[in-house]
């Protein structure tokens, strides 16, 4: 991380412990405590980090906005902010303004196709599309007559399907079917659906590594303080082999997620298969990671991490919840095995060596 | 305070990657000619060791002065990785390269360096460690061994045991047991020694893998007198020594790469047309291989900027050697329907089978699981 990186991480840690306290959030009986912390992210800039300024984001760069969904991830956020720097990631490639506030994007699974016919309206069907029915506007990639586009759309003319994630967030199928977009503009050549996915798969790995090492971090704290057998856990070689392996794995989630975004923050362009590389085997290796990591932290704390008072479940369920969005790892495992076959074996190794 | 362990985004730099073009230019010309054979393992072979040694591919991290190229730790990474991913035969200089010329260079005299160096660069002496006893493997702070220091210099009497290639050794670097350990600190009392295996009093006798190949040995000391000048660095204080020894010996290629024939093998074998379930497999394991690389060349450029990565290596060598030894029966289960060409697969089931009888040696050498995850629990604070 450099300074300006670690300036703006240092900003949203600050944020998140002042308004967004996962053990608060887990107590509130409403969401009150949205609004200030929503508003806190956006006035210091880090909801718009990927924009340019003169299209009314913050000009972070690449490599903040990336800063800002580790600590969104070691905070458990219940929050759009993914999606709104996703969005305006997307429609900055356009040149469209932001419109303001929360956004969310679609497609989020490869398979969904979102044409923008002749007549200016929109047809298809979105999955998963996190927060959609909660935001005001939604990026829309889309295939129009000259290639890709980027349509801004606004949420309320969208029919949202009710949906959650497991970690009970909204998340919904949207039917783009007959909607006009308030505003479209074309995507330079090369820019597609599968852009659109290997940057929310590094996000989402971001955010899976920050929530990992929480877990971590609260696992270990755990284990120092909790006696039995008339000794904190954490003395007993069982317990310390564990944590260790979880530790392991928070590492490698963190190694290859910071990897991903340093590619794609110093890469020349979205062609080359080094970027690819790098974030499929984040969106993999993180995944399997959250799936491994989150279940050891549950076994270190016992029963008291597996109920709904304890804080856990909030870094553990949305884990398991963003290894499924812009793809699974089975579905990226699919998609790079079979660019590595078409390779062969010295081909693998040229590839490995090049990224 | 983060109790995460952090592994910098690094890339190589442009001249080691020119280096990697050097290499693999090499390598290529010397299976053309014969020198060696990648099916035939990494024997060991005196001529390529000789050959590397020319290119100034051998401490190539040194100082001029002891026949090194004082070229970056970066480089040496890229030299390495690309004589593994070749199977290219370089265990009579390995040892020494990696560990046993960074340990005298330390610690041993100047005559010693003087002597020793500029040959190990030139290919033509190798090294073995000397740690493991009958009563003392993870446990090392146990070894029984014993230095006595006489007028004449200090005498060895003892044995070593699955002394790995201590048969094809000049020299190694043994762990002996020169007083005994304190109440305060058990690991008190053991030094680093320079053993020229050719000394009157020293007999090796082999131990056999379960494979039947030979690379084990006992080595047994009687009455062995070693120079005074042979002892490297303070007496008593191995422990301390050894440490920073660690983060080289676990972090390198070799701590993932060592079955990993088995996966560019399947990758071919299985062709360009991969069914869903072999895609699947085979983008899994390039996932867990590409992050391992990461890691492992993340932790090259703590050690080229001076730090000492013990409990980062650790995290590598523990995935290393786990994924690299489930690798082959992962393999095994990909590549149970592909039904081509029968020569292709007794080919590959060869390959299979070798890698599957060595894999459970990967996670005992050089720090076994348990120690490294125990070195992983101190790291975060439970120890």
């Amino acid at each position: 991380m450099d300074d300006a990186q670690s300036l703006v991480s240092d900003a949203a840690s600050r944020i998140f412990r002042d308004l967004g306290d996962p053990q608060t959030i887990n107590n509130a009986v409403d969401d009150s405590w949205r609004a200030p912390l929503w508003s806190a992210l956006e006035e210091a800039g880090l909801t718009t980090a990927w924009v340019a300024d003169e299209l009314g984001g913050a000009g972070a760069g690449i490599g903040a906005g990336f800063a800002v969904l580790r600590v969104a991830g070691e905070f458990a956020a219940p929050l759009p902010l993914a999606e709104t720097l996703l969005a305006g990631w997307l429609l900055g490639m356009a040149d469209i303004v932001l419109p303001g506030g929360a956004m969310s994007v679609a497609p989020t699974r490869r398979g969904d196709t979102l044409t923008l016919g002749a007549d200016g309206k929109l047809s298809g069907t979105a999955r998963a599309v996190s927060f959609a029915a909660e935001v005001g506007h939604l990026a829309v990639l889309a295939q129009g007559g000259g290639g890709a586009v980027v349509a801004l759309v606004e949420v309320v003319d969208c029919h949202c399907r009710d949906g959650r994630n497991i970690a009970g967030e909204v998340q919904n199928v949207v039917d783009f079917s007959g909607v006009t977009p308030v505003q479209w503009a074309a995507l330079p050549d090369g820019i597609d659906v599968g852009t659109l996915l290997l940057m929310g798969a590094a996000a989402r790995s971001m955010q899976m590594a920050g929530a990992l090492q929480t877990v971590l971090e609260i696992a270990v704290r755990y284990a120092e303080e909790r006696v039995a057998f008339g000794k904190p856990i954490g003395k007993f070689q069982a317990v310390q082999h564990n944590l260790a392996r979880l530790g392991e794995e928070a590492a490698a989630a963190i190694a290859i997620a910071n990897s991903t975004a340093y590619t794609i923050e110093h890469m020349d362009g979205w062609d080359g298969n080094g970027v690819f590389l790098d974030v499929a085997s984040a969106k993999i290796r993180v995944g399997e990671a959250a799936g491994q990591g989150g279940a050891i932290g549950h076994q270190a704390f016992g029963a008291i991490g597996f109920t709904q008072e304890h804080i856990l479940h909030r870094f553990v369920q949305r884990l398991w919840a963003w290894r499924d969005d812009f793809d699974s790892e089975a579905v990226w495992a699919v998609e790079l095995g079979r660019r590595v076959a078409a390779k062969g074996g010295e081909g693998l190794w040229h590839s490995l060596t090049a990224a | 305070m983060s109790v995460a362990i952090e592994f910098d985004p690094i890339r190589l730099p442009p001249e080691a990657e020119a280096l990697r073009v050097e290499v693999r230019a090499f390598l290529k010309e010397e299976m053309a000619a014969g020198t060696f054979d990648p099916q035939a393992g990494r024997k060991g072979n005196d001529d390529f060791s000789r050959k590397v040694g020319a290119k100034g591919w051998i401490g190539i991290t040194w100082p001029k002065k002891y026949g090194g190229q004082e070229r970056s730790f970066l480089e040496r990474y890229v030299i390495n990785e690309e004589f593994l991913f070749a199977r290219a035969p370089t265990r009579k200089h390995f040892t020494a390269d990696r560990q046993s010329g960074p340990v005298l260079l330390k610690y041993a005299s100047e005559e010693i360096k003087q002597d020793i160096l500029p040959r190990i660069t030139r290919g033509e002496v190798s090294f073995c460690i000397g740690m493991s006893e009958p009563d003392s493997g993870s446990d090392l702070f146990a070894a029984k061994t014993k230095a006595e220091r006489t007028d004449d210099g200090w005498l060895i009497n003892g044995r070593k045991l699955w002394t790995s290639l201590a048969h094809e050794s000049d020299y190694m670097i043994g762990l002996f047991r020169t007083s005994a350990p304190t109440q305060e600190n058990r690991r008190h009392g053991l030094s680093q020694f320079l053993v020229d295996l050719k000394t009157p009093g020293i007999s090796t006798r082999p131990v056999l893998h379960p494979t039947g190949n030979h690379e084990f040995n006992e080595v047994i000391f009687d009455d062995v007198l070693l120079p005074h000048d042979n002892l490297l660095g303070e007496a008593d204080m191995a422990w301390k020594q050894a440490t920073s020894e660690l983060a080289y010996e676990r972090s390198g290629s070799e701590r993932f790469l060592e079955t990993s024939q088995v996966l560019f093998e399947l990758v071919d074998f299985i062709g360009e047309n991969p069914d869903v379930r072999e895609a699947e497999g085979l983008g899994r394991l390039v996932a867990q291989l590409h992050t391992l690389r990461r890691m492992s060349i993340s932790v090259a450029g703590m050690l080229h900027a001076g730090k000492e990565p013990v409990l980062e290596a650790s995290v590598v060598k523990d995935l290393g050697t786990v994924w690299e030894q489930a690798l082959p029966s992962v393999a095994r289960d990909l590549s149970a329907f592909v039904d081509r060409d029968p020569g292709n697969r007794m080919r590959f089931e060869e390959i299979l089978a070798h890698n599957i009888t060595i894999a459970p040696k990967l996670t005992i050498q050089g720090g076994t699981t348990e120690v490294l995850r125990g070195i992983v629990a101190r790291g975060l604070g439970l120890r």
